[in-house]
């Protein structure tokens, strides 16, 4: 009874997770803004910075990832593998929101000793747009860690609980 | 009965010895990464215009301090090296204390969450090295890479080694994780066995 319901459990962990990297995923793509001043006219889309691009491409990968788990039959000798690939997809989520964090950080505050101007002025609803998108990174990557923790301990059993 | 293979399985020659080497290895990776972008630092006089004849001169500095993310990178680099060196320390002067299953977890789980932290800062670092490198002409970002070059140089050097890092890291906390299944696999008992497998 117990061993049923950390099962449900992981799998709506899992299920979450899924949502929350296809939130991200289709926030960011969707994320699109033209502004004109003066006669200048300024389109921004997520594919201008390179690091909002690898974040689209990691949360692609994961909510494929975690797609495929969530099928993933109880008995099966493929399990041990999760934990290692649950480890490398939480190290893509990390490493994706921070490397979009740190450009739209520069985006929104700009960079004075670089002269680097802020661009969050002129396309606020980008801006608000890629901020969503990262909050929901987070949030899959929280989600993440904990189904790495949980992987672990039912697969390892690091506690020695059962008894050899 | 168990807790004896566990021991028995951690303290095993070949293991521990690999795994000293990559974290010696890697210790030296993310240290000098810290140091080599700690240390980055380039001054520059350059002329921004003329008043008649004589040149006005400005003198500009490019400091890892400017950027967040150099920061948070030089920051999580002394963090990872500070633990290799403890894991290293543990290994080698820690000889007789028995590594029971929650210090195996313990490291085990210590390993992975600096794994993460290194390929976080390594990330955030590599991608506004690019953007300073090749400047971004949508929002009107100007590279600054042509005009500090041993900047970016020392810059690169520096991410060059935190990756060798991340992939160091990787492996060691494989190889920690392998650890602590050791014990299972070399079981004789069949529950043990298929207990392991269920989720």
């Amino acid at each position: 009874m117990a061993k049923l319901t950390k099962r449900i459990g992981a799998l709506v962990l899992r299920l979450a997770a899924f949502g929350a990297a296809l939130a991200a995923l289709i926030v960011m793509v969707t994320s699109r803004e033209r502004a004109s001043f003066f006669a200048v006219s300024l389109e921004a889309k997520y594919t201008d910075m390179a690091a909002f691009k690898y974040f689209v491409i990691a949360n692609a990968v994961v909510s494929v990832y975690s797609f495929l788990v969530l099928f993933l039959p109880k008995e099966s000798l493929l399990w041990k593998f999760v934990v290692v690939l649950d480890l490398v997809m939480t190290m893509l989520l990390t490493s994706s929101i921070s490397a979009a964090l740190a450009v739209a950080q520069v985006g929104k505050k700009g960079n004075a000793n670089a002269g680097w101007l802020p661009i969050c002025g002129q396309v606020p609803k980008f801006c608000d747009q890629v901020t969503g998108a990262l909050i929901a990174g987070f949030v899959a990557l929280v989600l993440y860690v904990l189904l790495l923790l949980y992987s672990l301990h039912s697969v390892v059993d690091p506690f020695l609980l059962q008894k050899s | 009965m168990a807790v004896a293979k566990l021991v028995l399985a951690a303290t095993s020659g070949k293991s521990s010895k690999i795994l000293l080497g990559l974290r010696v290895l890697a210790f030296l990776a993310t240290l000098s990464a810290a140091i080599v972008m700690g240390l980055n630092k380039e001054t520059k006089t350059f002329v921004v215009g003329n008043v008649g004849n004589t040149p006005i001169k400005a003198t500009f500095t490019a400091k890892f301090q400017h950027t967040p993310a150099f920061v948070y990178f030089v920051v999580a680099n002394a963090m990872v090296s500070f633990h290799n060196l403890l894991m290293i320390a543990l290994q080698l002067f820690g000889g007789k204390t028995e590594l029971t299953g929650f210090r195996l977890l313990s490291i085990a789980i210590l390993d992975m969450l600096n794994v993460t932290l290194l390929s976080a800062a390594a990330n955030a670092a590599g991608f506004m090295a690019e953007v300073g490198k090749n400047g971004n002409k949508h929002a009107r970002w100007d590279k600054i890479c042509d005009r500090f070059a041993t900047y970016c140089d020392h810059g690169a050097g520096a991410l060059i080694a935190a990756f060798a890092g991340v992939v160091l890291m990787l492996i060691i906390s494989a190889v920690s994780i392998s650890r602590l299944v050791q014990p299972n696999k070399c079981s004789i008992s069949t529950t043990a066995a298929s207990t392991s497998v269920v989720p």
